[in-house]
């Protein structure tokens, strides 16, 4: 807490506030990702299955002793565990994530090429979910029964949606029965529309859910009337004053929602055949590529962690006095 | 009016007796678990034709007075896949919601009632669990211990723990300094009495809704993964599997992804639509 008789510019203060908060909130990041890195490790060391035969093809590959004795010595495979413990952790800190065994080239590489189509992805997604809050939220909310039922339904449908099922009939109806856009093919601005879609409507709903009855809430609030008594428009008052309060709950919903959209990116990228880290993961996964699992889970963690801490600090932005409690 | 309500959703766990049917919406939701239940424990009062019998000639038929659903690829009888997916899916999604709910449950009691260390552990421990999406948890889950619907069930169970037990630990913290445990306390009942009969019943009860909601979401979650090809082998009829496989028809066969979906999705919807009127009744609280 500042001390009130001294003079500082308020705006400067809370800015400092947001600089600690991040700093510790990037600290307890680290670890947590730190602890994601060596569960993984040693929950792949457990997987059934020699990695040295993955390395090699498979268990069609049927390699020659010599070969796999040579192949074990290259990935240091033949040192005991803790030793490769902290061995991988030394890579790691060094931003090297190994070799991937399926793709035969650096895993740092094959993230790179990766992460854009996935990141494009997730983002398209989650500004159409929020537009489409706006929209349904905004102008419906508070608007008698049948109005707000018809949108509560609407919403508690679009929530009930499954992502791969959704892809599927977007899939069906828009690429192969109107041929509007492409099925598959990751290149266009067209190819992204439906899988965007298929992400985004899910969400919208969840979002929409919470973000309809703070919003309702908030309608009910003396500041609002006294908005109006000013003689503001109904849609300036739900825009530029209902809506600052209302967005909150939708607001730190985004962050699990940075979650369930990195799920379902895995799902949408392998039903429309999209590059990107979501099907990598998934063909790793199939293919026992160790070091490339390894890799794309801890960068999604990243991810997902980097998000949280972002979305917690605009929460605290949108709403000042969360950080004095805080503080 | 309000201040009724208020002092019923504080007041300790309470039964209802008073009988009243439920609105149209939860009616047929209601309606909808207990034939899905029904077609789970029997199927055969559904249907009578084989979910596995392959009938070449018969290919790819779309929806008729027949075949209500339509064919797959092999002949089967869509409905009657359906019917019989049911169990499975049930299955799966109880089990991994029972599941998650016991890992929350254990870790948001340790947390709650372990002292200041023992929570910030298990704070920790959730933002670490946290940090994996849920579907690469589970991902991972089946990379290490293979697919099938074993590993499917804990797969899904486990992605899902971590919500859960971030609420059960709310919930603790939120009971454990209430009136009644204190007078409980003052009377002389021994804790673990206490945590049973009085802090467990007390901070589950808001829970029960999530855990009608979530055995839903564990329905669509472990469908992803079958899905994907990770969960259950093709010839059973399990609703994401069969998805999973018309996904190469959809071109031509749309019946052959649409309806097994359509039931992932009026199941999420059923549980989610019985959860809320739960929410209602338990709570007092109006939907």
């Amino acid at each position: 807490m500042s001390d009130p008789t001294t003079l500082t510019d308020p705006r400067r203060e809370r800015l400092g506030a947001l600089a600690r908060r991040a700093a510790i909130r990037l600290g307890g990041g680290l670890l947590v990702l730190w602890a994601v890195a060596t569960l993984t490790f040693f929950a792949l060391r457990l997987m059934p299955g020699d990695p040295v035969l993955a390395i090699l093809g498979g268990t069609t590959g049927n390699p020659t002793p010599e070969a796999i004795e040579a192949t074990r010595r290259e990935y240091g495979l033949d040192k005991p565990l803790p030793v490769q413990y902290v061995l991988y952790l030394g890579r790691l800190v060094q931003g090297d994530l190994g070799q991937s065994y399926s793709q035969h080239q650096p895993v740092t590489r094959v993230l790179a090429e990766q992460a854009g189509a996935t990141l494009e992805l997730t983002f398209a997604a989650l500004v159409l979910a929020w537009l489409l809050v706006l929209l349904l939220t905004v102008v419906t909310a508070g608007r008698g029964r049948l109005i707000g039922g018809l949108a509560s339904l609407a919403e508690t449908l679009s929530a009930a949606l499954p992502h791969f099922w959704l892809g599927v009939v977007l899939l069906a109806v828009f690429a192969f029965g109107l041929r509007w856009f492409p099925p598959a093919g990751s290149d266009s601005l067209a190819s992204l529309v439906l899988p965007a879609f298929s992400l985004a409507i899910p969400l919208a709903g969840f979002i929409a859910q919470v973000t309809r009855e703070s919003l309702e809430l908030t309608l009910d609030q003396p500041f609002i009337l006294s908005a109006r008594s000013r003689g503001l428009s109904d849609l300036a008052v739900r825009f530029r004053h209902a809506l600052r309060h209302a967005l909150l709950p939708g607001v730190s919903l985004s962050g699990w929602a940075i979650g369930a959209l990195i799920s379902g990116a895995v799902v949408c990228e392998v039903i429309f055949s999209r590059k990107g880290v979501g099907r990598q993961l998934y063909q790793a996964v199939q293919l026992q590529d160790l070091p490339l699992v390894i890799g794309i889970t801890l960068v999604v963690a990243a991810a997902y962690v980097l998000a949280n801490i972002l979305v917690d600090l605009l929460y605290q932005w949108i709403d000042p006095r969360q950080q004095e409690a805080s503080a | 009016m309000s201040d009724l309500i208020l002092e019923h959703s504080q007041a300790p766990l309470r039964r209802q007796r008073r009988l009243q049917w439920p609105p149209l919406g939860a009616s047929l939701a209601i309606l909808f678990l207990l034939a899905l239940l029904l077609a789970a424990l029997a199927p055969g009062l559904f249907t009578r034709i084989d979910p596995l019998a392959i009938v070449p000639r018969e290919a790819f038929q779309a929806p008729s007075w027949t075949h209500w659903l339509g064919t797959d690829q092999s002949g089967r009888d869509i409905f009657a896949r359906i019917v019989h997916g049911a169990r499975q899916s049930l299955l799966i999604g109880v089990a991994a919601t029972l599941l998650s709910m016991t890992i929350a449950v254990s870790l948001g009691l340790l947390g709650g009632l372990g002292g200041a260390r023992v929570d910030r552990g298990v704070g920790w421990l959730l933002e670490v669990l946290f940090a994996f999406p849920s579907l690469v948890l589970a991902l991972l889950f089946v990379a290490v211990f293979g697919s099938g619907v074993g590993p499917l069930i804990i797969a899904t169970g486990l992605g899902g723990a971590p919500g859960y037990a971030r609420m059960v630990r709310g919930q603790v913290l939120a009971v454990r300094n209430s009136g009644y445990i204190e007078a409980a306390r003052a009377l002389g009942h021994p804790t673990a009495r206490i945590v049973l009969r009085q802090l467990l019943p007390n901070a589950m009860r808001p829970l029960v809704v999530t855990l009608t909601m979530g055995v839903g979401q564990a329905i669509v979650w472990a469908s992803a993964l079958s899905f994907l090809g990770l969960g259950a082998r093709p010839p059973a009829p399990e609703w994401g599997t069969m998805l999973s496989m018309g996904r190469d028809f959809i071109a031509s066969a749309w019946w052959l992804t649409f309806f097994p979906g359509l039931f992932i999705v009026l199941t999420t919807l059923a549980t989610t639509a019985a959860g809320r009127y739960l929410q209602h009744r338990l709570e007092g609280r109006l939907p």
